[in-house]
């Protein structure tokens, strides 16, 4: 047994709005630069429908993730190494900016200087690659918003499998949900199996997975690799980019940004225990349908002597081990069992788990009351309006069970925190059914319902005075992109064209164009981009 | 002019390729990649990408090991210059459509493509147009070596590539009679050597060959 630690995320779908300010603060935060317009570590998409990039959950497609053999070893299902590198010319299975969208802005300045007109001036939209006019724009980053487009297009939606999905086109038995979706910091990550420069490294201490800048030669290997497709190719720096899990945040015990601003109260971070000996054998488990018992057996429980004992000898400091047992993940996946994997058939054991949304009673208004199945205590599941397959085949490839028993669950504690706080009664009898204790679905409660901040964020500092002198570092550089503020970056010649802003006033060969979103190296009267002063990125300095 | 071409230029162009290559992987990291411009237009990328590696790493492995091998080496192999010559240049000739098929498919969307045009710097545009010159005279040089197939020629840039790697003088006596096209040839060939450092090029230093014996997972532990 080798004990590691990991940062865990869960994200409680039955609360989310789909206000998208998780996305907005991220992007302003990691990707408002040039060559990452396009990207979003953080998206949230429509369900049902195609999602972000076009189809990325159909891995016959894209060929992401993870294959087991016939001899029952795993390899990345774009192909072994040799295979990847036969591939490195030109990679097939890598997505183009058209599956992601083109990157627009408007002409806003021409609402200001257009002079005067019969009609109303307009903001039409400019490309952000070419800089030049685009007539119509045909897709964009949350395209599907709401059940956008046509249902013939959002059918295409991969956990439709093993459905008859003509009926959810109908008006009458339409569903939606919400999913975002950040990169799944996974144990057995493909986009690092996948790298042939070995840029791709997860973390030891806290498992968060980072792409080395330095060492990325833009091989783009990794960006097929994902099955999720959170890995971004920078078109500009030509290096891949991915979320961060805003480590420097969570070294400072700090929840990430979208996390931090989500107004739902839908995000929960805390530390998980694993077995790393066994990341292979669980990810090779033959069957699929198995992988999410199989992940849930390598967590190691907190509270066991044993595996504490054993947490300090692998050198997991003692914050990190009461953080693993106050973690409200642990809590979520391991205790009661209402938060699942995201896609666990692509065998990356993922860390950034969903608790499926409740969803209204089909037939409720025609009866006036929840429609309850036989035995007269839950309500009928197969009447939500959310099939319930359609959650497995997003959750728990394909297995219904753990899907309903979430669900029981979180439907438990509302009818019995109901009884409690408003009718006057406990109704133990519901608890019983799906196996909950009072003292349990009391904390549920707490922690899911009420979601107080210390509750949702269980992180434990990182412990940097072990590895850094932080003598050295004052009055240095603080977190940046790129080459940050190595010295060669003050000349305005690029010796090395090293990637930096160039898009300025002039590239379009019109004076009136402004962003509002991405403002850096725009805007700039004396010509010279901004971008350029610190690299390709904010430099502290 | 040809003691400085063949006999100056070359040290030159070495050093600056070697200190220029080493400085940039030390000083400026985050510059050393491939810059593939896959994403913004994936379509004639894979086959003109494909056709174009294939080509140039065979006709660079030619070179390598056809002027630097002693010919003492070929002679105690048994092999004739006459059949040396007729070798490299069905080889390299060979190579050579694959690569210039791939390099004019691929010069061809840098230029005319909206969105590779617009994100392309000046040496990205220059680099296609240097290698695409260069193997042009290339390919010419195998015209004229129709004319003497008996291998003579060949040895004499084989002397030439000897006596400069092994630091001698004379280097470029050798050179003094050949055809006008081997020495445009042999001169771009050491800009391109010279220019390399500051161009994509470098990432050909970065062919991820430890790919191969790596373990799939990387686990970084924290320094200490």
């Amino acid at each position: 047994m080798k004990i590691r630690a990991q940062i865990g995320m869960v994200m409680n779908l039955d609360k989310c709005i789909g206000c998208h300010t998780c996305s907005v603060t991220c992007k302003n935060v990691w990707t408002s630069r040039e060559g990452m317009e396009y990207a979003w570590f953080n998206n949230v998409e429509t369900k049902p429908g195609v999602g972000f990039p076009k189809e990325w959950e159909n891995q016959e497609k894209w060929n992401g993730g993870w294959h087991r053999g016939k001899n029952g070893k795993i390899h990345p299902k774009q192909g072994g190494r040799w295979r990847i590198l036969a591939k490195i010319f030109g990679n097939p299975d890598m997505p183009e900016i058209d599956d992601y969208y083109e990157p627009f802005t408007f002409d806003y300045d021409h609402l200001q200087k257009a002079p005067e007109s019969k009609a109303m001036p307009t903001a039409r939209p400019r490309s952000l690659i070419t800089g030049q006019r685009m007539e119509k724009i045909k897709w964009g980053p949350n395209w599907e918003e709401i059940l956008g487009t046509e249902f013939e297009h959002r059918r295409k939606d991969y956990n439709f499998k093993d459905m008859e999905e003509e009926m959810y086109g109908e008006f009458e038995n339409t569903f939606m949900m919400y999913l975002p979706r950040i990169c799944e910091h996974c144990l057995n990550p493909t986009c690092v199996a996948s790298c042939p420069s070995g840029s791709i490294y997860k973390r030891e201490e806290d498992g968060v997975v980072l792409i080395d800048q330095d060492k990325c030669r833009g091989w783009r290997m990794c960006v097929s690799g994902c099955p999720y497709k959170k890995i971004y190719y920078n078109w500009k720096s030509g290096k891949a980019e991915k979320c961060t899990l805003c480590y420097p945040r969570l070294e400072n015990g700090e929840p990430t940004v979208c996390s931090e601003t989500c107004v739902g109260r839908i995000r929960y971070l805390g530390v998980m225990l694993y077995d790393a000996d066994r990341i292979e054998e669980a990810a090779s488990i033959p069957n699929e349908e198995d992988l999410y018992e199989a992940q849930c057996d390598i967590f190691l429980d907190p509270h066991d002597p044993e595996v504490i004992a054993q947490a300090r000898k692998d050198g997991i400091p003692e914050n990190w081990i009461t953080g693993a047992q106050e973690s409200p993940v642990y809590k979520m996946a391991m205790d009661w069992k209402v938060a699942l994997p995201l896609h666990p058939e692509y065998r990356t054991l993922p860390m950034v788990w969903y608790i499926p949304p409740l969803s209204p009673i089909q037939n409720a208004v025609e009866s006036g009351k929840l429609p309850l199945a036989k035995n007269g205590i839950m309500p009928d599941l197969d009447k939500m309006r959310i099939p319930v397959k359609y959650l497995a085949n997003l959750l728990t490839a394909g297995k219904e069970e753990p899907v309903e028993l979430a669900l029981k669950r979180m439907m438990a504690m509302r009818a019995y925190m109901r009884g409690v706080l408003v009718e006057g009664g406990e109704n133990q009898a519901i608890l019983d059914e799906v196996g909950l204790t009072v003292d349990l679905v009391k904390d549920m409660y707490k922690i899911m319902a009420l979601a107080n901040y210390e509750d949702r964020y269980v992180i434990p500092t990182g412990h940097r005075e072990e590895t850094l002198d932080a003598y050295g570092e004052s009055g240095a550089c603080g977190f940046s992109f790129g080459n940050g503020c190595s010295s060669h970056s003050n000349s305005d010649v690029e010796l090395f064209e090293n990637p930096k802003s160039w898009r300025g006033p002039s590239a379009s060969g019109k004076d009136n164009r402004v962003n509002t979103l991405f403002t850096q190296g725009k805007t700039s009267a004396s010509g010279k981009s901004a971008g350029g002063g610190c690299g390709s990125g904010g430099c502290g300095c | 002019m040809d003691f400085f071409l063949f006999q100056i230029f070359p040290y030159i162009a070495i050093a600056v390729f070697a200190l220029g290559s080493i400085l940039r992987f030390d000083r400026d990291p985050y510059s050393w990649r491939s810059k593939s411009s896959q994403l913004l237009r994936k379509k004639q990328l894979i086959i003109g990408s494909v056709l174009f590696h294939l080509g140039i790493l065979t006709i660079l492995a030619g070179h390598v090991v056809g002027l630097l091998t002693p010919i003492a080496i070929w002679d105690a192999l048994g092999v004739s210059h006459g059949a040396k010559q007729i070798l490299a240049m069905a080889a390299g000739g060979f190579a050579g459509v694959f690569c210039f098929i791939g390099l004019v498919i691929l010069l061809h969307r840098r230029l005319f493509d909206p969105r590779i045009r617009a994100t392309s710097s000046f040496s990205d545009i220059a680099v296609l147009v240097l290698l695409l010159v260069q193997l042009c005279l290339g390919m010419w040089t195998i015209t004229v070596s129709m004319n003497h197939l008996d291998g003579h020629e060949m040895v004499k840039f084989m002397e030439w590539a000897q006596h400069i790697g092994t630091f001698r003088g004379g280097a470029h006596e050798y050179l003094l009679d050949v055809a006008l096209v081997f020495k445009l040839h042999i001169t771009l060939g050491m800009f391109i050597l010279f220019v390399w450092p500051f161009t994509r090029l470098v990432h050909a230093f970065s062919a991820p060959v430890g790919f191969i014996f790596r373990p799939y997972q990387v686990v970084r532990k924290r320094a200490k």
